[in-house]
């Protein structure tokens, strides 16, 4: 039961909405339509547990004073105070909500962002050496585009940016499409897995 | 650029990010302790507008009671904390994994594997209209073949699949060179972007 029921309830979800996909008719749509809200709405349920850990875990290393602890109060408040803005006072577009997402959020995560190129950059010091054929043609690869997509390129010849552009359009597209049938290969297979039960890693452990 | 409080936040949480160039600071944990508060906060506010509102509670308010079902559903999450009926917890997850696979399965064969066939079949008029199309076409084709063999592990890559497995590592290793500098050039717009705001915050301010 304590296994066989959340089994038997993956099994029924998957089977449904993979053979509602192959049925156009408005139930089908329909069942389609109010199985995602519901989908949505579990996703929901599971978000405020995440959240609560979170302050779990902030709450604690301020209780035990570890180290940092004085910036668990700034995660803490800054958490409480957008949430509670977000909730009681909404969320549109000319609300305090919005200006603290654009003015606060938006710049924290594009520079956070931002500061990976310095890292990818002395990573690929550190790492790309051409060393074979293999490593040259990365190497060249990565300066053809980096080049190609900056005003640089077509200063040192017009052509760079074309260039650049087939690189992109085709040796690239035809590795990462074989990529991609990969991955959709090995989804579709795990999928199958999951719905028929062959892969039960979510259940966690226990009887 | 007007200055406003909004501006001084936006620019000062700027500044305190990019301090970690030199090194890790109080600055720096501030502003990404922050980052983490506000975007959790974001997504409770949002969550609830976007998700529980209109697809919970909005409809429980109309009488729509067949809604209490993903209700009860996600708050057997919470039966986790209950050691004699934590498995519980199993139910929405088994939910949301059965839900999303069944999903998953037809999206993906025909996003990444029809729709990606479709886009590497050769025909006459991969040639029109003009005849490098086509032998670009061509090379994708080759590459695709030759890439889905360096994968393929059910042989040996000996002789001809060999050939063909190397042909493969070679179109693999120039997608990964223009994959990484495709990247490190959308982190550099950002990181441009985030310079030009600053120029133009100190522009207005002195």
């Amino acid at each position: 039961m304590k296994r066989n029921l959340p089994l038997l309830i993956c099994f029924v979800s998957g089977t449904v909405m993979v053979v509602q996909f192959f049925i156009p008719h408005p139930v089908s749509r329909d069942l389609y339509t109010i199985s995602s809200k519901w989908f949505i709405v579990v996703s929901a349920f599971a978000l405020v547990l995440a959240v609560g850990n979170l302050i779990r875990s902030h709450y604690n290393k301020l209780k035990r004073r570890l180290e940092g602890w004085p910036y668990s109060i700034v995660t803490l408040a800054s958490l409480g105070v957008m949430a509670v803005i977000g909730l009681f006072f909404g969320v549109k577009a000319d609300s305090t909500f919005q200006k603290i997402y654009l003015n606060i959020q938006a710049p924290l995560g594009a520079t956070m962002f931002s500061l990976l190129a310095f890292f990818m950059a002395s990573a690929a010091y550190r790492a790309f050496r051409a060393r074979s054929l293999e490593a040259t043609l990365l190497l060249v690869a990565a300066f053809v585009v980096m080049l190609g997509v900056t005003s640089l390129g077509s200063f040192i010849h017009d052509k760079v940016p074309d260039f650049a552009e087939w690189v992109l359009k085709v040796p690239n597209l035809a590795a990462q499409r074989g990529i991609l049938f990969g991955i959709a290969f090995g989804a579709i297979a795990t999928a199958l897995k999951i719905i028929l039960g062959i892969e039960r890693g979510y259940l966690g452990g226990g009887s | 650029m007007i200055i406003n409080p909004w501006n001084i936040a936006a620019a000062l949480l700027t500044l305190f990010i990019l301090s970690f160039l030199y090194k890790d600071n109080p600055l720096f944990r501030f502003a990404e302790h922050l980052y983490v508060g506000i975007s959790n906060g974001y997504l409770i506010a949002i969550t609830w507008h976007n998700a529980l509102r209109p697809n919970l509670f909005d409809p429980l308010g109309r009488g729509q009671y067949i809604f209490l079902i993903p209700m009860v559903l996600g708050l057997l999450y919470f039966t986790m904390f209950v050691k004699r009926i934590s498995w519980l917890a199993r139910l929405p997850i088994a939910f949301l994994i059965g839900w999303g696979a069944g999903v998953s399965i037809p999206a993906y064969f025909q996003a990444n594997i029809l729709k990606q066939l479709h886009g590497t079949i050769l025909t006459p008029q991969s040639f029109q209209p003009q005849v490098s199309s086509g032998i670009w076409a061509t090379i994708i084709l080759i590459g695709v073949v030759a890439t889905l063999t360096y994968f393929f592990f059910s042989t040996e890559h000996k002789g001809a699949i060999g050939r063909v497995s190397r042909l493969g590592i070679i179109f693999i290793m120039i997608g990964f060179g223009a994959s990484f500098g495709y990247t490190v050039m959308a982190r550099v717009s950002l990181f441009i972007g985030r310079l030009k705001f600053l120029i133009e915050f100190f522009r207005a301010l002195f």
